[in-house]
């Protein structure tokens, strides 16, 4: 499983190859075939799951399960990475090229110095984050003035704003975090996982980043103007193998935690309260997705299982 | 890790080879053969594989620097996000090959493997090949430092097009190869003609298989499998064998049958790749320490160590160690006294 996703109540799980698998509220499965083989990334905002493939398609899956090709890449290059912005705007790469699409118009494209590893739309305004070596680009698309260089020497590979906009974060190659405080680009480096981190979400108001990557669950603080810096982390739920995927709650200061042993934990950030979700299995929990009211937990594991936790 | 989970890799193969040596009439014959595998294929030019295969990825050589602080720990951020992308196919390949430009250092890319932990965990390294045009590269070693280093790198060298040259002038240039690196396998071979599993499938990076680091050059008369070769010389005569020295690129190896003491190597051997890490090209051993009943076993790029318990000893086995070196500019006193020192 690449990803989880909600349209609605309905569970989208990305599969590595070709499919979607739907899993109703009653339980009830269904297989959408959308891309001509590997998918490579996924994205969604609750309305539609944008995806993009190996065939060089950028394809848009509503909840009725209709699907529809946004993109074809003309040199049929691999979609690396995607995001779902406002408005419907959705944005994709392929190689060293961004490219956004808001509205009705043409695609605009962006060339950055290295291969994107990561884009991230900004809570507000068309703005993109574009991670690649050495730091991230930022873009507004509809804008004539100069991307702004954010910059931190390394391999950056994947990228997120703060839900206010403010900070903006990225996971590296090295077993680390890189954040920028967006406004004057002042650096924080969050670093001590055992891994690198391939996980990491921000609880709903924004106070806390999850992080997996380590043998428990880490969560840096971001209630005040500095984000986590002279601050140290929370660290709940230690375990033997390491956090693969976290996923917070839309509602409360819940963070969703998955191991690499299959098991699932819901961990409550203020008190670092256990409830176990899902018991050990065959394999890393890749995918962990909450419904838009939190009451759904959708997961799925590197070998293919999938479900849903009611938590109703 | 058991050996059923390690067996499960994927193998990669990197083909490395100075322009014009015969890389891509290499890469179509091993994709055109009927061995019934299905390779996917990481190359830099697009359109130069005369072979339909959906699973050949262009990629863009971009290296970048770990910051770990050490200059020469290179890795190729591409190669990671593409074989990360080829996993989601997994099943419907066999094994990696990964086409590296004719300018490329082979380094970054084998470092890839071991820096990278879910690249690590899901594919190996099989082997280095380089091929060689038997012409030019006489003069590339002169003249171009990637050529060397693709020497230097490889586990296997097709030496390629000796149907261009005299067997004096092939001999002078196997002498070269021979200077700069000994251990490797080497053919000759005429548009790139050799039986794919010379190329594909040798474990040169498997710590098990670090049994046999004497020059090849001293047994390659004895060689206990067939070959497909245009020429059928290959089972030459060594005697009048040149030997060259390379300027700046050498090799050697070490060898004691003291046993060593492991609280003096470690540190010897971490603190030589620090030092010396970005000179040395690559290292392997096999080492005998006091009181350790097992063999330990190790290889190293530049700065990057990879080491472990092997296996018991048997009772009529040499306890002895041995290490090789291959590198730019080696302190061969140096590492030399070095390693005398740690025995127990």
């Amino acid at each position: 499983m690449v990803a989880a996703h909600f349209l609605g109540r309905t569970a989208v799980l990305v599969l590595g190859e070709e499919e979607l698998l739907l899993v109703a509220a009653d339980g009830e499965e269904r297989r959408l075939a959308i891309h001509g083989g590997g998918i490579l990334a996924a994205a969604g905002d609750g309305e539609r799951i944008v995806t993009g493939g190996d065939d060089g398609k950028v394809i848009s899956t509503n909840p009725k399960g209709e699907s529809r090709t946004l993109a074809t890449d003309a040199k049929r290059r691999w979609i690396d990475r995607v995001a779902a912005g406002p408005d419907g705007a959705v944005a994709w790469s392929a190689g060293k090229t961004a490219f956004v699409q808001a509205g009705k118009g043409e695609a605009r494209s962006l060339d950055v110095p290295s291969t994107v590893a990561g884009l991230a739309f900004a809570p507000k305004g068309l703005r993109l984050a574009i991670a690649h070596y050495n730091g991230v680009t930022l873009w507004f698309p509809n804008v004539q003035s100069a991307p702004e260089m954010l910059e931190w020497k390394g391999s950056h590979h994947d990228v997120a704003f703060s839900p206010d906009g403010k900070f903006l974060v990225t996971a590296m190659q090295e077993p680390m975090l890189h954040g920028w405080r967006v406004a004057d680009g002042k650096h924080m480096r969050m670093s001590g996982y055992s891994a690198r981190v391939r996980s990491f979400a921000w609880t709903a108001g924004g106070k806390w980043l999850a992080t997996g990557g380590s043998e428990q669950l880490v969560v840096w603080p971001f209630q005040s103007k500095d984000g986590p810096m002279g601050k140290t982390p929370k660290m709940f739920a230690a375990f033997a193998v390491r956090v693969s995927v976290v996923a917070c709650h839309p509602k409360q200061e819940v963070a969703a935690v998955g191991y690499e042993d299959g098991t699932i934990l819901m961990v409550r950030l203020d008190d670092g309260a256990e409830v176990l979700a899902k018991n050990p299995g065959k394999a890393p929990i890749t995918a962990l997705a909450w419904d838009s009211v939190g009451s759904l937990l959708a997961f799925g594991t590197e070998a293919g299982e999938a479900g849903v936790v009611d938590l109703g | 890790m058991s050996e059923a989970a390690s067996s499960e890799k994927i193998p990669v193969t990197v083909l490395t080879g100075y322009l014009g040596a015969g890389k891509t009439t290499l890469l179509n014959r091993i994709l055109s053969e009927p061995h019934g595998k299905k390779y996917a294929v990481i190359v830099n030019e697009f359109g130069e594989i005369g072979i339909d295969n959906e699973l050949v990825v262009g990629a863009d050589e971009e290296v970048f620097e770990m910051n770990n602080g050490c200059i020469c720990c290179t890795v190729r951020g591409d190669l990671i996000r593409i074989i990360e992308g080829l996993l989601r196919r997994k099943g419907k390949f066999d094994a990696i090959i990964i086409e590296t430009t004719g300018l490329a250092d082979p380094a970054p890319v084998a470092q890839t493997f071991f820096v990278d932990e879910n690249v690590g965990k899901k594919t190996k390294l099989d082997a280095v090949v380089t091929v060689a045009d038997a012409k030019w590269l006489k003069d590339r070693l002169k003249d171009a430092p990637e050529a060397k280093n693709q020497i230097a790198f490889a586990d296997v060298i097709l030496l390629n097009k000796t149907d261009l040259v005299t067997d004096a002038e092939l001999r002078e240039v196997e002498a070269r190869i021979r200077g700069i690196n000994p251990y490797a396998k080497l053919h000759r071979t005429e548009r790139s003609k050799i039986a794919l599993e010379e190329v594909l499938g040798r474990n040169a990076f498997d710590l098990d298989r670090i049994l046999d680091i004497e020059p090849e050059f001293l047994h390659a008369d004895d060689h206990g499998h067939s070959h497909d070769h245009g020429d059928g010389h290959h089972h030459h005569d060594h005697k009048g064998l040149k030997h060259y020295h390379d300027e700046d690129m050498q090799s050697f190896s070490l060898k004691t049958d003291q046993p060593l003491n492991p609280d003096k190597f470690f540190p010897w051997v971490q603190d030589l790749v620090a030092k010396d890490g970005p000179s040395i090209l690559r290292c392997k051993g096999i080492l005998s320490f006091k009181d350790d009943p097992d063999r330990f076993v190790f290889q190293g790029v530049h700065m990057i160590l990879d080491g472990d318990h092997q296996r018991p000893w048997k009772d009529d086995e040499k306890r002895d160690s041995r290490l090789v070196f291959i590198g730019r500019n080696l302190p061969e006193a140096k590492i030399r006294q070095g390693f005398e020192s740690c025995v127990a």
